[in-house]
Formats: C-alpha cells, sequence, structure tokens
C-alpha cells in the first residue's frame, strides 16, 4: 500500500463466491456492463460452505482491508442448505475479529442470486466506501502487540460482545 | 506455501478477447509483467493472443505444452463458465491433464466492470497472480465413471410426465410413472376444448393415457406418492407408498356396479373442482386409467360408522379389501423426471372479486367442467342454479397473477384461456362476453390468429384491471346482475359493466407442497416455489442435481404444447444417460484422510446427501464419492483437518489468497490496486 495523503484510500477486498450464484452475479453484472469499484478480487468456492473461517483470517493476515463473503440466498442453495453454515460461520466470524481488534465492519455476507448483477456491483461500491472510511488495516504488520494491548482488545471485545446479547 | 519440491512449468496465456479485455486492460504489460514478477513461481512462458478461444490460440496453448513441457496452464480469459471446458480440453488434447489448467476470468471480473485502465490492469495482474499460486496446487484428476440403471422414475401423470413416460418407454426403457391421483391424466383430463385448435382435450389425451397404461414398459402406479429417494445419478432407490386402493385390482374388472351402488354422495373437490359429486368408492373420471375405483376411507360409511359395505355385497367379482394396506415398494432407477404440475390460485383472496361470496362467480377450472359435455352440467353454460343460461357474461383476466399483492409472475396460459372461455359461451349460449385485460399476450403459434378470430366474433375487449366484483346495484338495469367494475384504461372512463356471469381466469401456482418435493429429491426451489433448472435458457430440463430432470408446470407455467415438448426433452435427455451406460462425474469431491479422523462424526451432520458414511468398526468416516457433490462444507468443518476437498483444496484455496494479495510476487513490484 503507497500512502501518498493526496491520493484516496484503495482497500484492497478478498472476495469469496460460490460457484453457482455469487460467481454468476459476479458474472452478470460484467456481461451486462455494470460498472463497480476494482477493489475486489474474487476466490472461487464450490459452495460459501467451503468457506473455512482460516481462509478469511489468512486474508486479513495478507494485507487485505476487508473480506466479502457471498454464496446463494437462503433457499436456493445448490447443496440445498450449505449456505446457512457458511451463515453461522460468518456470525462467528464477526465475534471474533472484534476480539482480535479487527472492525466488524470489515466482513460482509451478501446473498447474490445469479441474476443479480446490478445489486452485487452495487453491493460491491458501498462495501468498498464503507472500507474506504474504516482506513487501512495492515494487519500484517501491525498484528503484533503488547500483552497488556492484546489483553485490553479481548476485554473491549468481551464487551462488545456482552451489549450484543444484550 | 509456494514452493513444492519440484518446481513446476507454468504457461500464463493473457486474451485480448478483441477489445472487449484489450481495449481496458493494457495485455501486453500484463503479460511482460507475469513473465518477470511470477518466475519464481514456475511462470517459463506468458504469452497474450487475440482470441485463446480461437483454434490458433488454442494451439498456441498445445504448442508450448509439447515444446516446452508445460506441467501447469493459466488462462486469462473470460468467466470459467464459458471456457472452462475449451481450454481443459485444448489441454487434454496437448497429454496434460485437463484439471492442470486453470482459467481466471479478467473479463467479466475486470475489463467488462471497470473504466479505470490503470486499476484493472493491476487487478488483472492480481487475478492472474492468484490463478498462478494456486494452479501449482492443482492435481491431475479423473472423472469418476457411475453406471446407469436403465430405469426411470418419472413422478405426475400430467399430459408432460405421460409424454416423457411414452418416450422412454417407447425406446425400450422401464419406466415407473407415479401419480398421487387415483387416475392418470391431471389437469388436461378436467379440459374441454384445448387453444387456439379447441380440439377436444380428452379426444387428445385419452389415448395416451390408454397407451400408457397399456405400454409393456410403464409401471404404473396411480394412488402413490414418492416417500424417499436415496442415491445418486445412475442408480437412486425411489421408496414408494402405494395406498391402499381398497380393493384387489388383479380382481377388479371396473364394471362400474360397486359405485353405482354406492349411496354415500361426496362433493369432488379435486377434479370437478366442487362443481359436482362422486360417490365413496369412485373412479375421477370415466376415461380414468387405470380403470379401478378407489374407497375414499374419509367419507366412506363402512369406515365411518363400521357398517354399509353394499360395494362389496354387489361387486360380481368379490374384489373389493376393507382391511387392504398400503403397500411400501422400491424401485431403483437411474433418472428421475418430476412433472408434478401445478395449483390453481385460490380466488378466495381476492375478496373483492367475490368468489365462494357471489354464487355466479366462477374459478377458470370450474369453468372448464361446465363446459366439458361430461362435466356436472352436461356441457350447458348455466349460472349456479343449474338452469339459467347467463346473457352477459364477463371474463376477468391476470387474476391472481401479474399481480404484486399475489404472484408477479404472467401465467402464461390465461389470456388464451380466457379467449376460449369467450368463444365456448358465445358459441353455447350467444350471451354477449366481455374481456377485461391487462394485456393480450398470444405469443405462440396460431395464438394471434385465435384472438382475431375472437375480435371478428364480437367478443367485447375492456383493458383495465377489475376493481371489484359486486352484488351491489345502483341503477335498475343492474338488479339481480353482478356489477363488474373497472377502469377502461384506453378512454380513461370507469366502467360498471352488469353480467350474469364472471369468470375469474385465475392464474397457476406451484404445487402447495413443491418445496417438500424439492426437498425430497435435493433440488432447488425458487422462492416463488417453481423448481429451478440448470439454466434459465440452454439447459430448462435438467436440474442442479445429476439425474433429476423437470417438465412442464413444475418448472414455471406454461401452455400444453410446451408442456408435452418438455416432456419429451426430459426422456431425450435421460435416454441419453442411460444410451451411454455409465457417466463420468465431475471429479471434484471430498476425500476423508482414515489416519487423521478422529471419528468425532462433525462432518456426517454437515452433508446434505448424506454422502458421509461412519464405520463404527474402525471409528472413522468416509465419502461415499458417488454421492458427494463436492461443496466443501465438510471440508471447512472437519475440526482435524482430514477432509481434501479436490479441486478446491485448503493449499490451493490459501494459496490463491497469497496470489491475489501479491504476496508471492517480489516486494518492490507488488502494487497498489
Amino acid at each position: 500500500m503507497t500512502d501518498k495523503p493526496e491520493t484516496k484510500f484503495e482497500p484492497v477486498i478478498i472476495g469469496f463466491t460460490c460457484n453457482w450464484c455469487s460467481y454468476r452475479a459476479a458474472d452478470m453484472a460484467g456481461t451486462a456492463r455494470m460498472k463497480y469499484a476494482p477493489n475486489v478480487r474474487l476466490t472461487r468456492l464450490m459452495c460459501s460452505g467451503r468457506l473455512d473461517p482460516t481462509f478469511v483470517f489468512k486474508a486479513f493476515a495478507g494485507g487485505a482491508d476487508a473480506v466479502l463473503v457471498s454464496g446463494c440466498h437462503p433457499g436456493d442453495c445448490h447443496y440445498i442448505n450449505q449456505n446457512y453454515k457458511a451463515m453461522r460461520r460468518f456470525h462467528l466470524m464477526k465475534r471474533v475479529l472484534v476480539q482480535m481488534g479487527i472492525e466488524p465492519g470489515r466482513l460482509k455476507l451478501l446473498w447474490a442470486s445469479a441474476a443479480e448483477g446490478a445489486m452485487f456491483a452495487r453491493e460491491v461500491n458501498s462495501f468498498v466506501e464503507e472500507v474506504r472510511a474504516l482506513g487501512p488495516l495492515n494487519w500484517n504488520s501491525n498484528h503484533v502487540h503488547t500483552a497488556d494491548h492484546v489483553m485490553s482488545v479481548v476485554a473491549e471485545g468481551h464487551e462488545h460482545e456482552a451489549e450484543v446479547a444484550a | 506455501m509456494d514452493k513444492k519440491d519440484e518446481k513446476e512449468k507454468i504457461g500464463v496465456y493473457v486474451c485480448h478477447c478483441g477489445t472487449n479485455i484489450a481495449g481496458v486492460i493494457n495485455v501486453e504489460e500484463v503479460s511482460t509483467w507475469a513473465a518477470e514478477n511470477l518466475k519464481d513461481q514456475g511462470v517459463v512462458i506468458s504469452r497474450e493472443y487475440k482470441f485463446m478461444c480461437s483454434s490458433l490460440g488454442q494451439e498456441l496453448i498445445q504448442k508450448d505444452i509439447k515444446e516446452l513441457g508445460l506441467t501447469r496452464v493459466v488462462v486469462a480469459a473470460c468467466s470459467p463458465h464459458l471456457h472452462e471446458k475449451t481450454f481443459r480440453n485444448a489441454c487434454k488434447g496437448a497429454g496434460l491433464n485437463p484439471y492442470l489448467c486453470e482459467l481466471v476470468s479478467i473479463r467479466e471480473q475486470d475489463s467488462w466492470v471497470h473504466t479505470d485502465k490503470v486499476a484493472a490492469t493491476e487487478k488483472a495482474k492480481a487475478i492472474i497472480s492468484g490463478g498462478v499460486s494456486r494452479v501449482v496446487y492443482h492435481e491431475a484428476l479423473e472423472p469418476l465413471h457411475v453406471p446407469i440403471h436403465p430405469a426411470t422414475l418419472v413422478v405426475g401423470g400430467g399430459i408432460a410426465g405421460i409424454q416423457a413416460a411414452l418416450e422412454i418407454a417407447d425406446a425400450g426403457f422401464p419406466v415407473y410413472l407415479v401419480e398421487r391421483e387415483p387416475s392418470i391424466g391431471g389437469h388436461m383430463a378436467q379440459f374441454d376444448k384445448t387453444f387456439p385448435t379447441l380440439d377436444c382435450s380428452a379426444c387428445i389425451l385419452t389415448p395416451k393415457m390408454v397407451d400408457a397404461g397399456n405400454h409393456p414398459n410403464i409401471t404404473l402406479l396411480t394412488y402413490s406418492e414418492v416417500e424417499k429417494v436415496d442415491g445418486y445419478v445412475g442408480s437412486f432407490v425411489a421408496t414408494i407408498r402405494k395406498r391402499a386402493r381398497s380393493l384387489r385390482e388383479a380382481d377388479c374388472t371396473g364394471c362400474g356396479i360397486c359405485w353405482e351402488k354406492c349411496p354415500k354422495k361426496v362433493v369432488d373437490d379435486v377434479f370437478e373442482a366442487g362443481m359436482g359429486n362422486r360417490k365413496a368408492i369412485y373412479v375421477p373420471f370415466p376415461q380414468a386409467v387405470p380403470k379401478y375405483p378407489v374407497i375414499d376411507r374419509v367419507n366412506c360409511t363402512y369406515y365411518i360408522k363400521g357398517t354399509c359395505k353394499a360395494c362389496e355385497k354387489f361387486c360380481p367379482t368379490n374384489c373389493i379389501d376393507f382391511a387392504q394396506q398400503d403397500e411400501i415398494l422400491t424401485v431403483e432407477v437411474g433418472n428421475v423426471i418430476l412433472a408434478t404440475g401445478w395449483d390453481l390460485f385460490d380466488t378466495r383472496r381476492i375478496t373483492q372479486y367475490g368468489y365462494g361470496r357471489l354464487p355466479n362467480v366462477f374459478t377458470s377450472l370450474e369453468f372448464e367442467r361446465m363446459s366439458n359435455s361430461a362435466g356436472p352440467t352436461g356441457g350447458n353454460v348455466v349460472l349456479r342454479d343449474g338452469k339459467t343460461e347467463p346473457k352477459v357474461v364477463g371474463i376477468v383476466h391476470c387474476v391472481g397473477s401479474r399481480d404484486k399483492n399475489y404472484n408477479e409472475y404472467c401465467s402464461s396460459i390465461c389470456c388464451m384461456q380466457s379467449l376460449k372461455f369467450a368463444h365456448l359461451v358465445k358459441e353455447k349460449t350467444g350471451a354477449e362476453v366481455y374481456n377485461f385485460y391487462i394485456d393480450i399476450r398470444t405469443p405462440a403459434k396460431g395464438y394471434e390468429e385465435f384472438y382475431h378470430r375472437l375480435l371478428e366474433e364480437g367478443t367485447h375487449f375492456i383493458r383495465g384491471k377489475v376493481a371489484e366484483i359486486s352484488d351491489a346495484t345502483r341503477l335498475p338495469s343492474e338488479e339481480g346482475k353482478l356489477v363488474i367494475q373497472v377502469e377502461d384504461t384506453l378512454t380513461g372512463n370507469q366502467l360498471r359493466v352488469p353480467v350474469d356471469m364472471a369468470i375469474l381466469s385465475a392464474g397457476l401456482e406451484p404445487r402447495h407442497d413443491s418445496k417438500a418435493l424439492a426437498k425430497l429429491f435435493g433440488i432447488s426451489c425458487s422462492a416463488d416455489g417453481w423448481l429451478i433448472e440448470r439454466h434459465p435458457k440452454l439447459d430448462p430440463i435438467a436440474t442442479m442435481t445429476d439425474g433429476i430432470y423437470i417438465a412442464g408446470c413444475v418448472q414455471g407455467p406454461k401452455d400444453i404444447p410446451a408442456s408435452v415438448a418438455q416432456g419429451a426433452a426430459a426422456a431425450a435427455r435421460v435416454m441419453g444417460k442411460i444410451q451411454q451406460k455409465e457417466i463420468a462425474l465431475e471429479p471434484v469431491r471430498a476425500t476423508i484422510h482414515e489416519e487423521q479422523c478422529s471419528g468425532c462424526r462433525i462432518c456426517n451432520n454437515l452433508c446434505p446427501f448424506n454422502a458421509i458414511l461412519f464405520h463404527e468398526d474402525r471409528m472413522v468416516s468416509e465419502v461415499n464419492p458417488a454421492l458427494c457433490q463436492g461443496c466443501g462444507t465438510c471440508v471447512a468443518g472437519c475440526p482435524a483437518g482430514a477432509i481434501t476437498g479436490t479441486g478446491f483444496s485448503n493449499e490451493q484455496i490459501l494459496s490463491q489468497i497469497n496470489g491475489l494479495l501479491l504476496l508471492n510476487v517480489p516486494k518492490k513490484q507488488a502494487v497498489a490496486a
């Protein structure tokens, strides 16, 4: 990342799509020549259920500023209901991110059917803007902290969780 | 992560796609960049070419595979959904295992969606870097071969199912045709005439029903439902419940004495759409196939009170069996065709149209039965009193269709059906007929001509959505009539049209239990409830699950010719599969490494296809490769990391992420996106 003050921050976002709906939504956005921000780089999985949380954390650790997870709409999954499993993992990952001191807004879940190219493009744009507002993550260079700092982040995370639970 | 013991030789091929890619992405720069910066990854050659998918482009790749001994190929071009097969086959042609080729999309995901040329070029580099990092971990794969059982299960005995069953049976293969009702025939058997030719529905359907009933290759299972389906393409095992007819079919001659003698009358809500009665022991209609009646145990006096047995007393062959039990059959089939059809929109839901409250408001199916000479009124078009002929009839289009409150889709048949009704009413009663339409849609062969015929016959067409049908009269001329309130949107006038009879041309809806059906067969179903085809244009018959096909209205509203065509098309697809004797399945599958498996069984419940077996003796799980569809959920879920997903392994994906983030590229070259 070059950090020139006059240039706008361009986040790098790693996106995970399923083979059947959301990857095809991206294809559809392309076929229809809908324009969106060039910040997202997609990885194709067969199903959003294939999303191992490790992938998400590795992406953050490797320098991604945000991660987009997308799959078929609930009820439309090519593998019957595996997108629900992705959804469960998504909520777990959000909690873990908070505990790690990463803004949960850096992880987004998007249901997109193969016909929703326009929606896909729109959502990518708004996500890029949201991440731009959050600023660079630089987790790969920032993730070494003193024990005190780590503990305070964890404590903060627990507080946040308590709020969520309430 | 980016190194393996022996280095792969990777070729990168960047496609211009005319100006589709090259117009936005600087392909020369991308190609040179890949050659220089992905050297460490094993890239030995990087080329760009105008049309990579052309035969010349493919030959370029093949030549390099042969001459440079490439072990991996990355093509940066369009979406893998378009040309993955093309390039895999090209690699295969040059002796490289097709699964060692990776297609990355720099068209749909880059040049077509971005306008900033610099950013798009940088993104292309990142995408290619991801592909190169990933392809290193690709493995040579062989497709799985599974044998195809020659029998087929057809679910639903309407016209689509009958057509499909006959086509397959005529080709010499066995078919099980399962129908829920006591007779096959479906909705088409209820109709009087068929548009636009007005041939009698029974006259063209009955011969097909008889053929299906007599065909040596068709096992007809009526009054039956599929309860369970196991297995996969080539060898499904279906469990079918054959409900007790309460008589021995082998002895029954279908003479009809039993239903003549049965004292119990029941309103027939199914076949006669509530317009007529049947007995407690009945065949739904005279041409029913098979000819055997059933005893409706809910309404039969014997099952309610324990006495009567009139049917048994009079049966000349003594075939009635009150104690008969449901039979559970298990059949093995290679393919399945679902043709379960549609339900009529419940017009009671639109209360302002008064159906159920105003006696002379009829549904389309009620009119079909009334107009049918074998129907409850003997084919006379009369009011609910059973004798008065209407002098003015209003036909309301789009009831429950093209309406945000009910169904947004067009039911596609209602315009033509309404035109048919208008013609029949005029022919039978000479009444004035008003058609209230939003748009007239007559898109198939002979349909527009039929519409013109109706215009010439003097049917009135009023363009406007009916607001209300009411018996609240204002003028003496409206006395005793139904008043249809509508805005004629062509003249801008509010109209009150007094009619004697109103017919609601109700839309088609998915079967009320279509979601359960989709679940039973493991296929997808839209939010509306229509089953989802593999591709809306290019593969409307197949589903996402191999070996399961859909035909007729189960896929979406359609008319008889389209249903027949789909039935035949599904049959052709099935026969193609059967003829292959065995088929190759994509080798994207999960495998469990036994030595790493702790037997925790977490994966067992994650699998939606029950493809994971647990071996109690060895305390390990195992994936049945033929059942596995390759979603990879178990791979992600295994706490021991004991499961590998072929084609989408952890190494492949993690490595691709590193590539996408340009972590494998020398630092000074790593670029800001």
